[in-house]
């Protein structure tokens, strides 16, 4: 018998559908979740949005003013869109490259369920007035174990699949969704701890704040897209990553430079010199993983561009990585002084905080649903002009929003810096801008539906499958389908 | 093998452990021996919030008004927040012993509230802005706070409870309805003790520079 190199023998050989059949319910538990918060978050960045152009929408509810469902919008896309579909990521990414099946599966739909009732409660927390009033935190401490509790389950399913795993070596992947597993408890205790449990106030709070707002972003939803861009890009195109070096080079330059950055968020206010400089430092310093990180994503697609005409997967994935490098050197070059001395303060930051969750966090945790849902289904994708509509709806929704509130926020910023201009005629200045975000997010929500109707029909238990997948090219009939189907019924 | 997975977690962990020292550990060693100063009248600053101003500043919390507003002055030639008139000097981490949870904004879709205390010492101002923004500033997109007041029609009885001394007149030429007078509520006075509080215009020694 010939021992294979690179594997540890004592592991059983778990095969694909394997892995799949484990993960079916758990992943499509916490996918199906995440949409139904990205449409709830939609609605509630919708409601927020009109407001501030119309004040008087819906403005006799209490429960609905600005200052709340604005915060509702914020939390329920992070925690509640964002949170479970990076867990549902985290989880079978995780178990493929681990080729292990999903360990504890009862545990964490356990841990689905009352992870959603966490963000729900929290989030009515918030509109009935129980908000704790620290940004990025504001869900009402009594909800928060409903959030840790479940992510401990997912940190020990995935150092049980690490560390039982079969082949010796690890792909990049794995170790991004590694760091994230450690990172993210850490960071939500030290955050909790530091503000609304008030180990520490005045300005070392507001440090502390924007510690962790700026984290949340960078070690928790950040290294998951990109460990699924990594997996992705690939494995669509059939081609190995460019650079093993350069990946390692990405990971680690990121993991030390990423979580000095959020001070950037206090530029000009009342801190030590220093505190700020650090996080400028730390915010320039992340030019080298997104060059590296860049370099390996588009250097590997590089003579593969035409499968972007029929792959859904791929198209999701390559605007995210393509956003990722974009929206990051815009990031960096925020953090600088003589920049924040203009956009600090505006909608510039808003449009930024859009372009790199809804044009890269979204698209790849997309991209991972296109590709995984067929797997742990046996359906195919039901509608080729549904992922069409989705598509563009994503892209155009993103540039849209993203350009209008950068352009409004850098004319605002000079208008604000300009004390012989009234502050209202800022205002007035911004209305237009602010109804074309409102348009944004229409465009944003309208493609959002779509893929809601293309998911609601995958995760049917249909009689009959499509037998190809679903390409963007394919024609796809799903009524007759359905047809057939009752017509098998009688 | 497992040298080299202990090595990704031990690195991963000590990467956020630096930044924890760094960035939250260090500063708050740096800033828990501040303490108030002395005023010449006796009385010190910064005040710690309580009674009305502290329950007004929790109707500030859950209102969100952190989402459109700052409280916190950038110095002199680093915009223009002093020439706005929005303080008379920078703020400094003094200014913010008292201050749990922080209120410091990161928006200024509406202006910065650091001193609007002594730019608005009007309650009157206050009780027409908060109840309908565009009176006092047409144009404006701030959402209108109506359920903090109850709305009294020419010569209503007054709520029970409340004191004739709180009531505000809306000026005839601002009125667009029926409704000529303000009775706050107990959150709305509240709120509008606490706007009327915000004061960080006390030459502090160390913002002088």
């Amino acid at each position: 018998m010939i021992a294979e190199v690179g594997v540890n023998p004592e592991v059983e050989v778990v095969s694909r559908i394997e892995v799949d059949r484990s993960a079916e319910w758990v992943v499509t538990i916490y996918w199906a979740s995440s949409i139904i918060w990205l449409l709830i978050a939609s609605i509630a960045g919708l409601i927020s949005s009109i407001k501030l152009h119309s004040p008087d929408f819906l403005g006799s509810y209490e429960w609905l003013t600005f200052g709340r469902i604005r915060p509702v919008h914020w939390d329920t896309a992070i925690y509640g869109f964002g949170g479970t579909a990076a867990s549902g990521t985290l989880l079978w990414l995780q178990a493929r490259l681990c080729q292990t099946r999903i360990p504890f599966a009862p545990l964490l739909i356990a841990g689905g369920v009352i992870f959603n009732l966490g963000v729900l409660l929290g989030a009515i927390g918030v509109l009935s007035g129980h908000s704790t009033g620290v940004e990025a935190l504001e869900f009402p401490l009594w909800s928060m174990p409903l959030l840790v509790i479940p992510y401990v389950f997912i940190v020990i399913a995935n150092f049980k699949m690490y560390f039982t795993r079969r082949s010796t070596h690890t792909y990049v992947s794995q170790w991004y969704l590694m760091a994230v597993t450690i990172w993210f408890p850490i960071l939500i205790l030290a955050a909790e701890a530091c503000t609304n449990l008030g180990a520490v106030d005045g300005v070392a709070q507001a440090v502390a704040n924007w510690w962790y707002g700026h984290n949340v972003v960078g070690l928790f939803a950040t290294p998951t897209a990109v460990a699924a861009a990594y997996y992705l890009i690939p494995k669509v195109i059939g081609k190995p990553i460019h650079s093993y070096h350069l990946s390692l080079l990405g990971f680690w330059s990121n993991a030390i430079f990423y979580n000095w950055a959020g001070t950037h968020h206090l530029t000009g206010g009342p801190l030590p010199a220093w505190t700020i400089t650090v996080g400028v430092v730390g915010s320039m310093m992340m030019f080298i993983p997104v060059i590296t990180i860049g370099i390996n994503h588009h250097m590997t697609m590089v003579g593969s561009f035409h499968h972007l005409k029929t792959s859904p997967t791929l198209r999701f994935a390559v605007m995210g990585s393509m956003i990722y490098t974009l929206a990051s050197f815009q990031g960096s070059l925020e953090s600088l002084r003589s920049h924040q001395e203009i956009t600090h303060f505006t909608h510039y930051t808003i449009g930024h905080v859009h372009f790199g969750m809804y044009g890269f966090f979204a698209p790849l945790m997309f991209a991972m649903m296109y590709y995984a849902m067929p797997r742990l289904t046996g359906n195919e994708w039901s509608s080729a002009r549904l992922i069409r509509i989705h598509f563009w709806c994503t892209l155009l929704g993103t540039l849209l929003y993203a350009s209008a509130m950068c352009y409004a926020g850098i004319r605002q910023g000079f208008m604000m810096n300009d004390p012989t201009i009234p502050f209202l005629n800022i205002v007035s200045f911004t209305k237009p801008f602010l109804m074309l975000r409102t348009l944004a997010g229409l465009i944003l929500l309208s493609g959002t539906i779509a893929f809601t109707i293309n998911f609601w029909r995958i995760v049917q238990p249909h009689k009959l499958r499509f037998v190809t997948p679903t390409l963007l090219n394919t024609k796809r009939d799903y009524r007759i389908l359905v047809e057939k189907e009752k017509e098998l019924g009688t | 093998m497992i040298t080299r997975n202990i090595g990704l977690v031990l690195g991963v962990f000590l990467t956020i452990s630096a930044s924890i020292t760094g960035l939250i550990i260090v500063p708050n060693w740096q800033f828990r021996e501040l303490q108030p100063v002395k005023k010449a009248d006796g009385t010190q600053y910064p005040m710690p919030y309580f009674g009305e101003q502290l329950k007004g500043r929790n109707v500030y919390i859950d209102q969100g008004c952190i989402y459109c507003h700052t409280q916190q002055i950038r110095m002199k030639g680093y915009g223009a927040d002093i020439r706005r008139n929005w303080g008379t000097r920078r703020s400094v981490p003094r200014d913010y012993i008292f201050e749990k949870p922080h209120q410091l904004g990161t928006q200024r879709t509406g202006p910065d509230l650091a001193s609007i205390g002594s730019r608005q010492p009007s309650t009157v101002w206050h009780t027409l802005h908060l109840y309908n923004p565009q009176l006092t500033s047409p144009g404006s997109v701030m959402p209108r706070f109506v359920y903090l007041f109850t709305e009294l029609k020419e010569g209503e009885a007054l709520p029970a409870g409340t004191f004739p001394a709180d009531l505000v007149k809306i000026p005839p030429q601002l009125q667009k309805d029926s409704v000529t007078q303000l009775m706050p509520t107990e959150r709305g006075k509240a709120l509008i003790e606490y706007l009327k509080g915000l004061n960080k215009t006390f030459p502090l020694p160390e913002a002088a520079q």
